[in-house]
């Protein structure tokens, strides 16, 4: 698999971010990175992703199973992540969730249709004091309303 | 940019940079008394840095409170191995989000600190693991190091002093077990995020079986303040036995949620009340969490009274912890907030050792029940049963932290417990009961 | 030896060396702490938490599988909060379990159900939804049952740290963990099944034996494999006459937990269709099954009519055989009919080694010694293919004890992964490339020298210069194929030397030369198959050949005596490393018999009298007059390996490396009898690409 340069760049400067003989501990950053572009960890990517770090793809399966970022199916173009989690909660975070659910017609891990966006109920995100919080793919949401969530995914639908 | 408005109550030490223009930049780091101590620390031997270090009081920030000093002298002297820096930036603590108001708004802060104690140790290369949620940091991060490695503070002879060290970011990919440090280690090694045995610990056999310094960030961040401070003033900024400031993340029903810079031993009332405006809507408060959903609850009237230290909640039955201060009003759904807590650990049990594999799933599947009224007595018994049976008997610390908060609802909650299941007349359960999604 | 530690468990005061783990210094103590995730000899996990044990002055309860003794440490195993401890984990794991111990392979021999029992978990609190996940099945042999399994992580380790392969691994987290095979959905490995066997619970079975019986209905018999010549032993289970299973039960042989593909799956080939059960012989040119007694007399009154007039017998024994059949066939053809024309397959340069060593008893390793030695080198053999336990041993070696291995080999070896050195060579210059580890070898403080066929004829004598030449303590292990090749060459099936390496007086015909003879009255192939690699050149020969199947050879015959299998009769097998041991008798197949018995009726069909037909007389004779085998008969009877030792001085015969080749057996064939064993062919057959649903 070939990716966009600036990707190999980032690739690169990975690779040599560890000391010579730890190639395996670029694998998790590097399927993060490759996540982003290829939109899933698919088999291709898992092959590509040992093959580099010379290593049997069952250790990246392994890696792959266990962190709850990196999925084997494509999530939507615009991953919505609603945090349920205890201090979000207390701030309604769980009928944002609800609502969420209902604005995309999706539930946890699900992808609209159109693949556009795509729904998962997260743990805690860092973001406590602000609570609700959301995140669509990296970007955080603060103070998040019904009305605010409503907002941010019209307006990117509004992106297409 | 600013989360929240600062409180004049607070004492802003490691905070003191936030606010100004710029404030990630090493144009205004260094305008205002950025890597300053790090200078100063290339004037001092190890000893005198990890004196000043142990004379500050530090103790670990990211929840277990481990003497800083203490444990950067472990690390032995003499190495044939390399050794490393390790920056512990997987804030995953529910109800902990002060790690992000640092690194965004004053990275420079970490990289000194990480500099510093590259210097009292005599590592060469460091590493930050953010969590993979903070991609956005990793980018700052980036970018400040970057300034740090073109002005001479990061690379080979920096500052012309013959000193090397490298530092790196690190990406993880959610996995909340990855802030213990040993499944952080495996982690950055490119593994399952699962604890490793220990003893050995990180300082004697860390990264790469290598000897490690693994701190979290705020602790780094003390770091540079107590060598310019002296760690005997420092120390002076809080309490015996708990020197300096904690950054604190007022969550919950408070009006003024946000991250406050206080020192140790400041009041709880005074915390809630004058910083954090009050309970929202003037209610009572029913339940208190000092530091992230692992800590036992406190109810109400037991917290009004503490101050916020590590002795003062011990003797409370409770922990410090990372500094995320969760509030429940009179209105919360104690039930609930013991399932939502429990939901968090069954899903980031890493599955390794038999008590918190088993005894979270179970649990939530229990509470689940229970917080739909369906069940008996016996079953509000059983909660704490197990809660107890995992208590002190897991591989690592994130059974306990699963435990504790349970144990501690039920005990000082169970009337809402009963009181659900008398509500509940005819009792269908919900038996789907549906597994975690993996996709 | 490291220093004594003092401790005490329950009340009991006790020694262990400093560094001794608390749950071995119990046991040595013969005091048992339960644990399913520790596993000796592999790494530690401290999953499980079953050995958590009360130690004073610890806050907290430990974990005996990783804490080291301490002076002065007080230890509990069996106390109130210990016990509540175990209890309550069983509680967990079984919270999910399935409980289908009626229907589970495992029942009766489980290490949960035997736990569950002993602290008496009769009742579960648990009355959530069980989470599960369908059963698997990951190749021809080896299925998973996610629901059972307890994630002690034993398989895991022994794939990966036992066998050098890491077929399995871990996925998902939490409560979704499950046991992954490497290739997607199924296994890419040596399919050796220890994964099954060390895992304490019914999560991975076996392809050959699930759902066939239960444990208790078996009797269980130890023997030695049929396959290769490393001499491994296998258990058994026999219900009837019927053998349903081959596993490592007590792990009471040189192989320890080890046991390959072959070992556990492949003693199918005794219940193949083409088994034969009634005696042949042909009649115008066609096959007809006649009585046994019909075909003993044809067969004793051709030998008796050619041996009276002088003509020309040609007899092949065979690498399979037991020790006192191949006595008593060398003592048939030389005593009973007064020719030296004996020979076998040979795989292995044996007689070269006996002679280079010229009587330095010591220098011959034994299997004992792959495991301990600080050094090894490998020469000319894929180890991992051909002699799996040798294989493992260096492994373990390697893992216990930081031994050195060296390879030298044609192409890439699984030994690559850990050797001090790798070096590739064409064949018959391997000589030259292990000259160029001569700086490395002389510095190592001991060595032991594994070589193929690769090195035969002066070769050896070669080899055994540069082995002296080092100033090291050297020993050596002449590799040979099946599993009594070792004890065809030591008794005597070969036209120059006798039982015990004896020179005789006027050397009979090599097999080839048999072969070859356009004059050959009789070939007589006993448990041999000859005729898969050479033409008969006598067209006229008499052949009766003793045969478990229709074998190229057999096809020729004029008479086919059906033999019985070496799990189906008695006598002794002597492996690689000279460790002589015992079969016992496991199945029965009805219309076979033994080939010492069919010897026996021959020579009784000739009037010749060479003793007693019994296995244990005929060994008798071999302890007394075979050199190097007057081994202890405890030892043998036991079930443990007696070590022989042939030597005593130089074997002075014409080197003929023209005789040796190995036949470079892979971990799924082996020779002729490979072919009659579907396990092993299914395996071949459907290299990974099987068990896709």
């Amino acid at each position: 698999m070939t990716f966009s340069p600036e990707l190999e760049a980032k690739l690169e400067k990975l690779m040599n971010s560890y000391p010579p003989g730890r190639k395996k501990s670029a694998l998790i950053p590097m399927l993060m990175f490759t996540q982003d572009e290829v939109g899933s960890i698919t088999p291709e990517l898992v092959e590509e992703v040992a093959r580099r770090i010379g290593i049997p793809t069952v250790q990246v399966d392994e890696v792959v199973t266990y962190y709850s970022m990196l999925h084997r199916k494509p999530m939507g173009k615009h991953h919505v992540q609603v945090c349920t989690n205890i201090s979000c909660l207390l701030w309604d975070g769980d009928e944002l969730y609800e609502h969420a659910c209902k604005k995309l017609g999706i539930g946890h891990k699900e992808v609209t249709a159109d693949g556009e966006f795509s729904l998962e109920e997260v743990e805690c995100m860092g973001a406590c004091s602000w609570a609700p919080a959301i995140q669509v793919n990296y970007d955080f949401h603060h103070h998040v309303t019904k009305e605010k969530l409503d907002e941010i995914i019209d307006s990117l639908k509004k992106l297409r | 940019m600013l989360f929240n408005a600062p409180s004049p109550l607070e004492v802003k030490i490691l905070t003191r940079r936030l606010g100004l223009p710029n404030s990630a930049s090493i144009e205004t780091n260094l305008a205002n008394g950025g890597y300053k101590s790090f200078e100063k620390s290339l004037e001092m031997t190890q000893d005198q840095i990890i004196q000043e270090v142990k004379d500050s009081n530090l103790r670990g920030r990211g929840g277990a409170g481990f003497p800083t000093g203490m444990k950067w002298g472990f690390l032995p002297r003499q190495s044939p191995k390399p050794k490393y820096i390790v920056v512990n930036a997987d804030e995953s603590e529910p109800g902990t989000c002060k790690d992000r108001v640092l690194i965004e708004n004053d990275p420079h802060l970490l990289i000194e600190g990480c500099l510093i104690a590259a210097q009292a140790v005599g590592a060469k290369a460091g590493y930050i693991y953010v969590r993979g949620e903070y991609r956005y940091l990793i980018d700052i991060l980036d970018k400040a190091i970057g300034e740090a490695y073109s002005r001479g503070y990061l690379g080979k002879n920096i500052l012309g002093r013959g000193v090397d060290f490298d530092l790196y970011t690190h990406t993880g990919a959610g996995a909340y077990e990855c802030g213990e440090e040993s499944a952080l280690l495996e982690s950055l090694e490119g593994k399952r995020g699962q604890p490793r045995i220990r003893p050995p610990f990180p300082a004697v056999a860390g990264l790469y079986q290598c000897p490690t310094v693994l701190n979290n960030v705020e602790t780094y961040c003390a770091v540079p303040s107590i060598i310019e401070m002296g760690g005997k003033a420092w120390a002076g900024l809080g309490i015996p036995k708990a020197g300096g400031t904690k950054l604190t993340c007022l969550t919950g029903h408070v009006n003024k949620t946000g991250v406050y810079e206080l020192p140790l031993g400041f009041p709880v009332e005074k915390m809630i009340n004058e910083v954090g405006g009050g309970i929202r809507g003037g209610k009572k408060m029913k339940a208190f969490i000092p530091g992230g959903s692992s800590c036992p609850v406190l109810t109400g009237e037991e917290a009004w009274p503490l101050t916020m230290d590590y002795d003062s909640m011990a003797k409370a039955g409770t922990m410090l912890g990372s500094g995320g201060v969760i509030i429940m009003d009179e209105t919360t759904d104690m039930v609930k907030a013991a399932l939502r807590i429990m939901h968090f650990y069954a899903h980031e049990s890493c599955g390794w050792c038999i008590p918190c594999r088993e005894g979270t799933a179970w649990l939530k599947k229990l509470l689940t029940r229970l917080n739909q009224g369906v069940g008996t007595a016996k079953d509000v018994d059983l909660v704490g049963d197990l809660a107890d049976n995992m208590l002190g008997k897991t591989f690592c610390p994130l059974g306990d932290a699963a435990a504790l908060p349970t144990a501690s609802i039920v005990r000082k909650f169970r009337h809402e417990f009963e009181a659900k299941l008398a509500r509940t007349l005819i009792a269908v359960p919900d038996m789907a009961n549906k597994p975690f999604v993996i996709v | 030896m490291a220093d004594l530690v003092n401790l005490t468990i329950n009340g009991r005061a006790i020694q262990a060396p400093a560094g001794t783990l608390v749950i071995d210094a119990a046991k040595k103590a013969g005091i048992e702490i339960p644990a399913f995730c520790y596993y000796e000899g592999y790494s530690l996990q401290a999953a499980c938490r079953m050995c958590l044990v009360e130690v004073e002055k610890m806050p907290k309860l430990q974990a005996a599988c990783t804490l080291p003794v301490g002076e002065g440490m007080v230890v509990r195993t069996e106390s109130a909060p210990v016990v509540k401890t175990r209890k309550s984990m069983l509680e967990f794991l079984l919270a999910n379990h399935p409980l289908d111990c009626p229907v589970c392979d495992k029942g009766g021999e489980c290490e949960l159900q035997d736990m569950s029992f002993r602290y008496g978990v009769g009742e579960s609190r648990f009355t959530e939804m069980k989470h599960h996940v369908d059963e698997k099945q990951w190749s021809p042999v080896v299925f998973y049952d996610g629901p059972r399994c307890i994630l002690c992580y034993r398989c895991v380790r022994v794939c990966n740290e036992g066998m050098g392969v890491g077929a399995l691994g871990i996925i998902n987290r939490g409560e979704q963990s499950l046991i992954t095979p490497n290739a997607e959905d199924h296994l890419d490995c040596d399919e050796c099944g220890m994964c099954i066997d060390i895992c304490p619970v019914g999560a991975l079975t076996s392809g050959t034996y699930r759902y066939r019986t239960r444990p208790w209905e078996m009797k269980h018999v130890g023997s030695i494999c049929a396959f290769c010549s490393d001499g491994c032993k296998t258990t058994l289970g026999v219900r009837g006459h019927e053998i349903i299973r081959g596993n490592n039960r007590d792990r009471s042989g040189i192989n320890g937990e080890f046991l390959c593909m072959k070992g556990r799956y492949a003693f199918d080939f005794i219940e193949h269709p083409a088994r034969l059960t009634s005696p042949l012989m042909k009649v115008n040119g066609k096959f007809e099954e006649v009585s046994w007694s019909k075909a003993l007399e044809a067969a004793a009154k051709k030998f008796a009519e050619v041996k009276s007039r002088g003509g020309k017998f040609g007899i092949a024994g065979s690498t399979k055989t037991t020790n006192e059949e191949n006595f008593y066939l060398q003592k048939f053809a030389r005593e009973g009919l007064g020719t030296n024309n004996i020979d076998h397959h040979r795989s292995g340069d044996v007689v070269a080694l006996v002679d280079a060593l010229d009587g330095r008893a010591d220098a011959l390793a034994a299997m004992a010694d792959v495991y301990t030695m600080t050094a090894s080198l490998v020469i000319g053999s894929d180890l991992a293919q051909e002699h799996p336990l040798i294989a493992f041993q260096l492994r373990a070696n390697n893992r216990h004890h930081h031994g050195n291995t060296y390879a030298v080999t044609k192409g890439p070896v699984r030994e690559d992964k850990y050797a001090a050195a790798s070096v590739r060579c064409e064949e018959g210059k391997e000589l030259e490339a292990v000259e160029g580890l001569r700086e490395q070898l002389s510095k190592e403080k001991e060595l032991l020298v594994v070589f193929g066929d690769a090195i035969k004829g002066e070769a050896v004598g070669k080899l055994v210069a540069f082995g002296d030449s080092l100033g090291i303590p050297v020993k050596y292990i002449c590799l040979v194929d099946y599993s009594n090749s070792r004890g065809a060459m030591d008794m005597g099936l070969l036209p120059d030397l006798g039982p015990g390496y004896v020179p005789v007086d006027n050397p009979g015909m090599t097999l080839p030369e048999m072969m070859a003879a356009r004059d050959l009255d009789v070939l007589w192939v006993v448990g041999a198959n000859p005729l898969a690699r050479h033409e008969l050149g006598s067209s006229g020969a008499f052949v009766v050949a003793q045969e478990m199947f229709l074998t190229e050879t057999a096809k020729r015959a004029d008479i086919v005596l059906p033999a019985s299998a070496a799990y189906e009769k008695s006598g002794t097998v002597t492996n690689v490393t000279g460790e002589c041991q015992k079969l016992h008798a496991a199945g029965r197949t009805m219309g076979t018999k033994p080939d010492l018995e069919i010897l026996g009726l021959i020579a009784k069909g000739m009037g010749l009298n060479l003793g007693i037909w019994s296995s244990s007389n005929v060994f008798e004779e071999i302890r007394k007059s075979v050199r190097g085998y007057n081994i202890p008969l405890p030892i043998i009877a036991t079930g443990q390996a007696a070590q022989t030792n042939p030597l005593s001085g130089r074997v002075r015969v014409t080197p003929r490396p023209d005789l040796i080749q190995s036949a470079g057996n892979t971990l799924f064939t082996s020779g002729s009898l490979g072919r009659y064993s579907k396990k092993l062919t299914s395996v071949l057959e459907h290299p990974g690409q099987l068990y896709r649903p």
